[in-house]
């Protein structure tokens, strides 16, 4: 259906807004993906999250690698500038444009092959320098344009279409990103909006590195009998943890989940991060423990899913505030607090006689 | 002693070889700067081992009172510290030259010479007594021989206690030890020898104005006149002090003295691809963005390369080449990366290449490069090399004009994208093959989505062979338009029929060697290639002379494969004169190149080309 143009005709009397606008300005293209794609899901709930928070389009920065999952750049904000990177290195795209102008949001959408296989040097290092961006993996253990070989996310024992099984254990992004002390670390379901959705808010409008590893089952090469990152298998064995709201600095709180043990987490704007625990002996604020109850889940075939850690104080810096940055971005400071000038450039030399 | 030899005042080259690690850089530096200051022409080269400690390691000071800055090619003074490397020390010193050693224990094999006159110091013996400490008295030596040279070639002995008292202005203990080392020697030198030697020193008045810089120092300079706010990079050698720089003249220049906010970004990458990712993502958000690297660095740079010329992204890389091939030799010279660099990445790809002879011109290259870069929106590599980067050159004072501000290239502000029905990023609304671009934030309507898949004029995923092909001879056609933007190749003299052609750090043997040919008799036209498109007047050149000679500092001839690849130059009429050692061309290698060409084969050219 891609060759239909998408109309941009607005009814008056859809919502809008702090901004005015409709859910339709947060949209892109029409999505070339197979129908039923996982990913699509995604794309729907980034467009719910990014008209929730009353982002300003061209404020946010789209940014990926290659793979399924970094097409869908295109199909989400059409006013927000987009990056498609080469296979594997959309972080250190990410860091630069960051590194330029640090008032933008920085949304980076990526894939298993495209993060834990070629580009799994670059995040890590991202995870490191607590680059502030929002980090997505779409996450279907296949390679999808490429026709179905396994990804590293593949789990043991997870058949191929083809018939083949995997022995290899596979890198999981969630375990790799506590271990690296990233400062917020969720994992979700493309088919669980109302859990994606406060997830994918929170993220943007955390300070640092945000990690959702989002299961996105690939309905081509990856939904049959025998593989664990199917729609049913996943349905089956995703495990809320913890429940989280994102409640902006200026509104009062409405959790949507019902009554529970509630937890807040306030962000550096004034935003908040409601929590509901399932599992009344999970603490999201303690690193230690969120890997070992994601890794004691795993075992049993389980994916723990909810916002698994977080930073509670965002104590960390972010790469802006190691390096000591201005406030201002970099691309908008005027030349002449850049240059020394004659002056200066005699001064320098001075040394050099 | 022998004194028969005639006198050579200003005009020599002395070689120092020593074990590294051992701390003989200082007494180099001295060396060199105490010959600057007294108004002499100098260059040192600094030929290194890969390593920490132990190898051996030379350092090659050229005095020229004609202001030569090349090899000349032949050594009139060492200085043989090295048992190691004795016996080629010796056997490479000119006759009638002069070799110092440390006397302390008998050392047949330096004496093994006759045409040469040996000057035996016991350098160790004398510091053994005079200083405790194993590190102390290894490294007193090197000054102690810094204090035998001041005597032999007639040394401004104050000029150089008032250096070491500016190197070591807070660490009175090491003056002390410094200055004691130094007096040592020249006492030692002044009782044995008759001094000065008939090569000395005798002040002058030619390097005023000058300053002693390396390129790496220069190029970071010029980034930071260039007003360049994201540095992304990779630690490689000969590139990494280029990055030490800019980031030392940005702690001292751009630090916000009161609230220590800092008007730059330092990021120190995972490895190469990672640290060209940076700088294009920075680039494209618009800051003016920069790595350096080297070879091996442009070989991983190579995809990402690609993605910046077909998007259109603005980059500037220095490669501060070495000599390869693979890891190579790190820290030997060469210009081995000439054909990597223009044609960087898979599919039809072709990149702004500059390329700066001296420490000077990395300075005004880089400022350029930017410039460039965002006026093409393409990458611009700067190729500089070892020798222009980490050896100390002699320059004209660099010059600034306080006029001067960022050309940002076709970059579409807030009004004039509120005033566009709609914007197309690859679209060539002004004939120049160069399309405007929006940055992000600015506005939604200049929102584009870069990618390095297929796309049409307007910026769309394309897989259409008519909308593919447009971009594609647009970009062709950008091409065209860089050639006018570039720097001009340098052409001196006209009407000869045969030319040389060079590139980058072969530059100054060159213009030695024209003199020296000219001495001989063969008068010949010199043109430096600066930039990647070649302009017309390359072509010029070319068509005008019979023979050229391209001499340039590699095996494979990459300057010669450029030119015959970009202009219709015949092939059979482009002499290669290749030095690809990894020790920087020599004047004399040019020279015997060139007389060998024309004098062993006189059909090759003409006789009325040689000859006054």
């Amino acid at each position: 259906m891609t060759f239909i143009a998408k109309p941009k005709v607005t009814h008056p009397s859809l919502p809008q807004n702090a901004l005015g606008l409709t859910r339709r300005a947060y949209e892109g293209a029409l999505s070339t993906l197979c129908a039923g794609c996982g990913h699509d899901s995604i794309t729907a709930a980034i467009v719910e999250a990014c008209w929730r928070l009353s982002i300003e389009p061209q404020n946010l920065v789209k940014l990926s690698g290659i793979g399924c999952s970094s097409k869908t750049t295109a199909y989400f904000v059409s006013g927000a500038h987009g990056f498609n990177a080469v296979h594997g290195r959309m972080p250190s795209i990410a860091m630069g444009a960051n590194a330029a102008n640090r008032r933008l949001s920085y949304i980076g959408v990526s894939g298993d092959g495209d993060t834990l296989s070629i580009g799994l040097g670059q995040f890590c290092h991202a995870v490191r320098r607590n680059l502030d961006m929002l980090y997505m993996i779409e996450n279907n253990g296949v390679y999808g344009l490429t026709k179905g070989q396994f990804s590293a996310s593949a789990d043991v024992g997870t058949r191929a279409k083809k018939g083949e099984t995997n022995l290899q254990p596979p890198i999981d992004p969630v375990l790799l990103a506590l271990d690296l002390g990233a400062t917020f670390v969720a994992r979700g379901f493309s088919g669980d909006k109302r859990q994606l959705v406060p997830l994918i808010e929170a993220g943007l409008k955390h300070r640092g590195f945000a990690l959702i590893d989002v299961l996105s089952p690939c309905v081509t090469f990856n939904d049959h009998e025998g593989s664990t990152k199917s729609y049913a298998y996943t349905r089956e064995h995703y495990e809320p943890a913890v429940l989280a709201d994102f409640v902006p600095s200026e509104a009062p709180i409405t959790v949507d989940y019902g009554a529970g043990e509630a937890r807040e987490v306030t962000l550096h704007d004034g935003s908040r991060i409601v929590l509901r625990k399932i599992d009344s002996g999970y603490d999201p604020t303690d690193r230690a423990a969120a890997a070992a109850a994601v890794q004691a889940r795993m075992s049993s075939g389980e994916y723990l899913t909810g916002l698994i850690y977080v930073d509670p104080g965002e104590e960390r810096p972010d790469f802006h505030q190691i390096n000591g940055t201005p406030e201002e971005p970099l691309n908008a400071l005027p030349y002449e607090q850049l240059s020394p000038g004659s002056a200066g450039l005699r001064k320098v030399l001075a040394r050099y006689r | 002693m022998a004194t028969s030899a005639p006198r050579r005042i200003n005009d020599f080259t002395l070689k120092i070889a020593t074990v590294n690690g051992t701390g003989s850089a200082s007494a180099n530096t001295l060396l060199m700067k105490t010959i600057f200051r007294s108004g002499v022409p100098v260059t040192g080269k600094n030929f290194f081992p890969s390593n920490i400690q132990g190898l051996p390691t030379w350092y090659e000071i050229r005095v020229s009172h004609a202001g030569h800055l090349a090899r000349s090619g032949s050594v009139e003074l060492m200085v043989a510290l090295n048992p190691e490397t004795y016996a080629r020390d010796v056997r490479e010193l000119a006759p009638g030259g002069y070799l110092v050693y440390d006397s302390t224990w008998p050392r047949p094999v330096l004496l093994s010479r006759s045409d040469i006159t040996a000057v035996g110091v016991p350098l160790a013996r004398m510091c053994n007594e005079n200083f405790t400490g194993v590190r102390t008295r290894i490294l007193m030596k090197n000054i102690c021989y810094a204090g035998v040279l001041a005597a032999l070639l007639n040394l401004d002995l104050a000029r150089m206690r008032e250096l070491l008292g500016e190197t070591y202005a807070k660490k009175p203990q090491l003056l002390e030890s410094n200055v004691k080392a130094l007096q040592l020697g020249f006492d030692y030198a002044r009782e044995h020898f008759a001094c000065p030697l008939p090569l000395a020193i005798e002040p002058m008045n030619r390097t005023a104005g000058h300053v002693m810089i390396d390129g790496n120092t220069a190029a970071a300079l010029g980034c930071v006149f260039a007003g360049a706010t994201v540095a992304a990079w990779y630690p490689i050698t000969p590139s990494t002090s280029l990055m030490d720089a800019f980031k030392g003249f940005c702690e001292r220049l751009r630090v916000d003295a009161a609230s220590g906010v800092k008007r730059f970004a330092f990021i120190q990458a995972e490895d190469e691809l990672a640290a060209i990712g940076m700088v294009l993502g920075a680039s494209w958000n618009g800051a003016r963005a920069f790595t350096a690297t080297s070879g091996p660095g442009i070989s991983l740079m190579n995809e990402f390369l690609g993605l910046a010329y077909y998007a259109e992204v603005p980059a500037v890389l220095f490669d501060v080449q070495r000599v390869g091939p693979s890891t190579g030799m790190p820290t030997r010279t060469q210009q081995g990366d000439l054909m990597a660099c223009a044609y960087a990445s898979h599919g039809d790809t072709r990149h702004v290449c500059l390329y700066p002879a001296d420490p000077a011109e990395c300075f005004t290259m880089a400022v350029e490069a930017f410039d460039l870069a965002e006026r093409l929106q393409t990458p611009v590599m700067v190729l500089s090399d070892l020798d222009i980067g980490m050896n100390d050159w002699m320059c004209p004072q660099f010059q600034w004009d306080d006029a001067y501000r960022p050309d940002r290239g076709k970059v579409l502000g807030r009004e004039q994208i509120e005033k566009l029905e709609k914007f197309h990023r690859y679209l060539d609304t002004d004939g120049d093959g160069i399309p405007w671009r929006t940055l992000p934030g600015v506005h939604p309507k200049g929102a584009y989505f870069t990618r390095g898949s297929g796309h049409t004029q307007f910026g769309t995923y394309t897989e259409d062979a008519h909308d593919y092909q447009l971009v594609l001879d647009r970009l062709m056609k950008k091409w065209q338009t860089a050639k006018t933007y570039v720097p001009r190749a340098l052409i001196e003299g006209a009407g000869r029929e045969v030319g040389i052609v060079s590139v980058g750090s072969s530059d100054s043997a060159v213009r030695e060697a024209l003199g020296l040919l000219a001495a001989e008799g063969v008068s010949v036209d010199y043109m430096r290639v600066r930039a990647f498109p070649f302009g017309a007047e390359v072509e010029r050149f070319l068509a005008e002379h019979a023979l050229v000679f391209v001499v340039e500092q590699n095996r494979d001839a990459q300057l010669r494969s450029l030119l015959t690849l970009e202009t219709p130059v015949a092939k059979a009429k482009l002499r290669s004169l290749l030095h690809y050692s990894g020790l920087p061309v020599s004047s004399r290698f040019i020279v015997e190149g060139v007389l060998a060409e024309l004098r062993g084969r006189p059909s090759a050219v003409k006789p009325s080309a040689v000859g006054a």
